[in-house]
């Protein structure tokens, strides 16, 4: 009874949402996580179920923000950098050597977690500026650019760890990905406080602006007087930052610092959020909680899958095919073929319409007021 | 003498750096500078080297095609498990020949109809054949057939003394010899070349810009699906899990040989020898016996880093 009750105040706090973003770009996001969700409060049992344990609150939909924070935190980063349009592919590696340094400095060299955790960021920090330097400093293309730390990061991580995998039971490091705040992961007062600084620096300052104009035209704004070389290295900075961060939760939540599988293939999750998210690849405007709506829309595909029992081999393939007709739908391309497509269809129907003898289009309903 | 021409600068650059690579390997290590690892280079690295053939052409015309580890992996399992179940072999390489360039053309298809970006709709590619190779079996499967068996390894050729030319290894030349041969002496390749190059002033020349896309990526899905044919022959086996990121390996030969990212420069060969160069430094890591694997990654990196820097300051002249 109290779970129907919540499902339905649940279903209209959506609602109400969904309803204010009618005429906004991420309407089509977020209406498709909705899409998703109502398929799992009818066909996967147990989806909804919410309960409260030692004070803090489990469930799927709470396992989905939890498992989603890194692709979260990641998606922020990459957002910038694909709205300068550009690419970071490099963000795997860089959560892999973020793992490494903070559980080396735990473990190995005996630190303290806040200087590991310090010493992890910052060399997130300058492998993000790395990047930053290539593509704004010698101007190489950021698929590439990114490409080399890509390659070269993880045996940068392995370097680091030795090869080894270094498991660590540090309280503060375990915390970060594992610990409750407000009856909630703290993964998600993470995700939310870096989601309200970055959209207090791009919305509140003109840097949201300069990052659109560089990606709209580098040449236009730089004539404008625009520091794009400048804008462009601080997202690729910031990436590395985001990046950092999602390692350390990534490496805290098992509570070991793996550097061959940390961040594998996260990159790829974080570049279809802000994809689903509605930001174009080309660069320009950005939707910054789209690209988190974007992340959180993958990571309910992937619970929904597992909670279905498709085995985790498999479920790349509904999971490609679901964001290929995500990305399909925003393209206004493909409404407007699909529209060219059926429109035979309505010229049919109008003509069938037109054989229909008038009266019985327009004949008196029962309730209409008698003459 | 005459000038040359700075589009065969990036191809001299791999050259150089190839024929570097091998010379401190021979110096090195003894054993290092013989027929017998040149011929080995060339087998192990065969499904690889095919591979990348094929993501040449995208490369050239401006795409990128992320999903050819997938398809090796996908093609590998698909042969394996039709010759289990008693198909003849040729039957069973024309289908994954045929489902290569299928799956391809359907990119492609999608990458040109809705003008959808290559590199998100060759990842859903990545994701799509990766997810159906475990469909088809979920673990490796060997491959006992007799042609595997008796006729596969009556193929390879002595070439020099103790130095045996596996049948991988013809079937890879093979293909960078009709991958050099399309790129440069037929219409489609002139076709590819000119939309790498500049896509609006090849629509504005007539070329024919949708067919010959679809045919990039059909092409290319052709080409990974010949390396997940040769993969078996390597092999021996189908595993739907294996060659993770192979698509990475292919894209850093096609670099390190000399073709630009942005599309429209570059030559197949280039690609024949980012291979060896790729393969030559994990034979180096393995010859030295005290290095590890990962060194392997953060040699490739720095080459990458190189090559890309002499293309820009090439390309700035």
């Amino acid at each position: 009874m109290i779970n129907w009750v919540s499902d339905l105040l649940f279903w209209i706090v959506f609602s109400a949402i969904l309803y204010s973003l009618r005429r906004q770009r991420i309407f089509w996001t977020v209406g498709a996580l909705g899409l998703l969700l109502l398929f799992n409060q009818f066909f996967t049992p147990g989806f909804f179920h919410i309960q409260l344990l030692d004070g803090h609150l489990y469930g799927s939909r709470i396992d989905v923000l939890n498992q989603g924070a890194k692709v979260m935190l990641l998606s922020l980063g990459m957002v910038l950098v694909i709205a300068t349009g550009g690419v970071d592919l490099s963000v795997g590696a860089v959560m892999a050597i973020s793992a490494a340094v903070s559980s080396r400095l735990l473990v190995t060299e005996h630190q303290p977690a806040g200087v590991a955790i310090a010493a992890a960021l910052v060399i997130c920090v300058v492998a993000g500026a790395w990047n930053g330097l290539l593509v704004a400093g010698f101007g190489i293309q950021p698929i590439i650019a990114t490409l080399v730390l890509m390659v070269a990061g993880r045996g940068v991580a392995q370097l680091i760890t030795e090869g080894q995998i270094i498991n660590f039971l540090d309280p503060t490091m375990v915390y970060l990905g594992n610990g409750h705040l407000f009856g909630l992961p703290f993964t998600l007062t993470l995700v939310v406080v870096m989601l309200v600084l970055t959209l207090f620096l791009v919305r509140r300052t003109a840097l949201g602006l300069f990052i659109e104009s560089v990606g709209d035209n580098y040449e236009a704004s730089r004539y404008s007087g625009i520091n794009a070389r400048q804008v462009k290295f601080l997202v690729y900075t910031f990436s590395g930052l985001c990046a950092g961060l999602a390692g350390l939760v990534a490496c805290s939540n098992i509570k070991s610092a793996d550097a061959n599988n940390i961040g594998l293939y996260l990159e790829l999750d974080a570049i279809l959020a802000v994809v689903v998210g509605g930001t174009s690849l080309q660069g320009g405007r950005f939707y910054l909680v789209g690209a988190v709506v974007g992340a959180l829309f993958i990571q309910t595909l992937t619970t929904t899958l597992y909670a279905r029992n498709v085995s985790s081999d498999v479920s790349p393939v509904p999971k490609a095919l679901v964001i290929i007709g995500v990305c399909l739908f925003q393209s206004d391309l493909f409404r407007t073929r699909m529209v060219q497509l059926f429109r035979p269809l309505g010229t049919v129907l109008k003509q069938i319409s037109g054989r229909i003898p008038h009266k019985v289009l327009t004949a008196p309903r029962h309730d209409s007021p008698k003459p | 003498m005459t000038r040359l021409n700075p589009k065969y600068i990036p191809l001299l650059a791999t050259a150089v750096v190839l024929i570097l690579v091998f010379a401190t390997g021979s110096v090195l290590y003894p054993n290092f500078g013989t027929p017998r690892v040149i011929v080995n280079l060339l087998g192990d690295n065969a499904f690889v080297g095919i591979a990348a053939v094929g993501e040449s052409f995208v490369i050239l015309s401006g795409g990128i095609d992320l999903s050819v580890g997938s398809m090796v992996a996908f093609i590998g399992i698909l042969i394996a498990s039709l010759l289990q179940g008693g198909c003849d072999p040729f039957l069973a390489m024309s289908i994954a020949l045929g489902l290569g360039s299928l799956a391809g053309a359907v990119m492609g298809c999608l990458i040109y109809f809705f003008e959808m970006p290559p590199f998100l709709v060759t990842l859903a590619g990545l994701f799509c054949l990766r997810g159906l190779g475990f469909v088809i079996h979920p673990e490796s499967i060997a491959i006992d057939h007799p042609f595997y068996a008796e006729v596969l390894p009556q193929l390879s050729v002595l070439v020099a003394p103790k130095a045996v030319l596996p049948f991988t290894a013809m079937c890879f030349l093979g293909c960078v010899i009709a991958g050099t041969l399309v790129a440069g002496f037929t219409r489609f390749g002139r076709n590819v070349y000119a939309i790498g190059s500049s896509e609006s002033s090849a629509r504005l020349m007539g070329t024919p810009i949708g067919r010959t896309k679809i045919c990039t990526y059909a092409l290319a899905g052709f080409f990974a699906a010949g390396g997940g044919i040769v993969s078996t022959f390597y092999m021996q086996s189908g595993n739907p899990a294996s060659f993770v990121g192979l698509e990475l390996d292919a894209i850093a030969s096609v670099v390190i040989g000399g073709t630009l990212l942005t599309g429209g420069v570059g030559f197949v060969p280039g690609t024949l020898m980012g291979v060896l160069i790729l393969g030559l430094i994990q034979t180096m890591i393995t010859f030295n016996g005290t290095l590890n694997s990962w060194w392997t990654k953060i040699f490739i990196g720095g080459l990458l880093l190189v090559f890309i820097v002499l293309q820009r300051l090439i390309a700035r002249r």
